[in-house]
């Protein structure tokens, strides 16, 4: 094969899906423009590519997985813009936050979870609670370590029958809580659509000077003199953590004209004591969903043995 | 995932031992690099979690405000120095009941007395109060981890235990009756407390 032939088979590869073109038409196309136009091979495949873009009303960006997408399990996602192929099972379906969003919700695999955003604008079939889908072309993406995968107007959805139990991505973690990081406490978030940046004196390093929207969160660290692991707990772990709700934690501020009052609160509270936290693992963090204090009796005895024993 | 340094691990010690870590290093030569207190029984320390009793707060500043507290384990005492800088540890200190059970997040610290010995202490990076359930379990915990370290202090490759032959010699033994003394306090401690309470 020639290198025309090969460059025209590549295109007609990436278009397979979204336009009705036999691997000649793409040749005869090319060849137009290289032989009768003396116009070199790169740059005669980038014309009949923005003609078939135009053609399948298109974004280049959206080809950027062309044909031969990876096929993943949601555990290996740990990259954002990548172009997979998931098999997956759509566990739950949230509330869309915005008008942009057609449908958002969490997908599962038997190696975990992985929230997915479907853009309104795509058009794409909707999808079922409950129902297994193989999805092909999603972009991954990455939000303060958390992965998620975006179905775009070029994602395939096929409806198959494959039943199998969806993994929980859970750990379990304990030590005593060493540290509560800055941008704890009392915070306030971008209100923009599918924003929820967190404010810096006000501002959104995305979106400038905002109106924030109060939240709870901590990021914490537990430590138990051998390994260090990172944890958030978003407002409703925080409020189980500490037994200050959003409302009180707004009053707190409120009284005392500062919202880093929150925050020293939930330090004497909780730091220095023994934790174990479950949850999912994004990035570095662990997702507190259940947490429970260790202040049950301790137990000496297996320790005394063993050191008696040395 | 980040390129930012990883945190370093609290490490766990009784007053007995964290108190004999007279050695400090640095692993490059870089000013920023971390500070390590070298435990005898073989571990690097840049950070340390400790629970006990505080018995005693100070203020031995002469110019500005510098508190001393004075936090026991069943194996000794750690010094805990807080100024300026640590505002938030010298105000707990200040605020402080006493006796009361705290729990110290903090860096060691070393300083050379006028005599020429060397004192180890502790410089906060928190201060706060705990209940008597968390004390029990550090007590515990902090056994364990010494026992581990005693454990590998001989294997083959143990860079830290090494050097802490080479700094402080070989006999570790008191580390191991410290922790068992802890240990066993703790067990008569509970046993006094009748069956039926």
């Amino acid at each position: 094969m020639s290198d025309l032939s090969d460059t025209a088979a590549e295109i007609h590869d990436e278009f397979s899906e979204h336009v009705d073109a036999t691997v000649d038409d793409v040749e005869a196309r090319l060849q137009k423009l290289v032989s009768e136009y003396k116009v070199p091979l790169d740059e005669a495949r980038r014309s009949v590519e923005n003609h078939y873009l135009d053609e399948a009303g298109l974004d280049r960006d959206d080809l950027a997985g062309g044909g031969g997408n990876e096929t993943v399990q949601v555990e290996d996602v740990d990259e954002p813009e990548q172009w997979v192929d998931l098999t997956a099972k759509v566990v739950e379906l949230w509330e869309p936050r915005s008008d942009s969003v057609g449908q958002v919700g969490l997908l599962g695999d038997p190696t975990g979870t992985i929230k997915f955003t479907k853009w309104a604008k795509s058009d794409l079939e909707e999808l079922r609670e409950g129902q297994t889908y193989r999805l092909g072309n999603v972009v991954t993406d990455e939000y303060e370590g958390r992965y998620s995968v975006k179905l775009n107007r070029t994602t395939s959805i096929q409806a198959v029958d494959e039943e199998f139990d969806v993994g929980d991505n859970e750990d379990e973690v304990e030590g005593a809580l060493v540290d509560i990081q800055s941008g704890s406490g009392l915070i306030k978030r971008c209100p923009e659509e599918d924003c929820t940046r967190v404010l810096q004196n006000g501002r959104c390093s995305e979106h400038g000077e905002v109106e924030g929207e109060f939240d709870l969160r901590i990021k914490g660290v537990l430590d138990d003199g051998g390994d260090v692991h990172e944890v958030i707990f978003d407002e409703e772990a925080t409020e189980a953590l500490t037994g200050i709700g959003l409302e009180e934690a707004k009053q707190m501020a409120k009284d005392a004209l500062d919202t880093t009052v929150v925050a020293d609160e939930m330090r004497e509270t909780v730091l220095g004591r023994y934790y174990r936290v479950t949850g999912p693992t994004f990035g570095r963090y662990v997702l507190a969903n259940d947490t429970e204090q260790l202040d049950g009796p301790a137990d000496p005895e297996a320790v005394l043995i063993k050191a008696r024993s040395m | 995932m980040s390129n930012a340094p990883t945190r370093e691990v609290a490490r766990r010690a009784f007053a007995a031992e964290f108190n004999d870590a007279e050695f400090t290093f640095k692993e490059s030569d870089d000013e920023r690099a971390p500070l390590y207190a070298l435990l005898p029984t073989g571990e690097r320390a840049n950070r340390v979690f400790v629970v006990g009793t505080l018995t005693e707060t100070e203020d031995i500043g002469e110019d500005s405000e510098y508190w001393r507290g004075r936090v026991v384990d069943p194996t000794g005492t750690f010094f805990v120095y807080a100024g300026q800088y640590q505002p938030e540890a010298a105000s707990a200190l200040r605020d402080a009941d006493t006796p009361q059970y705290v729990a110290v997040v903090g860096k060691p610290r070393t300083f050379e007395t006028d005599d020429g010995s060397v004192n180890v202490s502790l410089r906060p990076e928190s201060i706060t109060p705990v209940d008597e359930a968390t004390r029990d379990r550090w007590v515990v915990e902090t056994a364990e981890r010494t026992l581990e370290r005693l454990d590998a202090f001989d294997d083959e490759g143990n860079e830290y235990a090494e050097r802490a032959r080479a700094e402080y010699g070989e006999d570790v033994s008191p580390y191991r009756r410290a922790l068992l003394e802890a240990l066993e306090d703790f067990d008569n401690a509970e046993a006094d407390v009748p069956a039926d309470a």
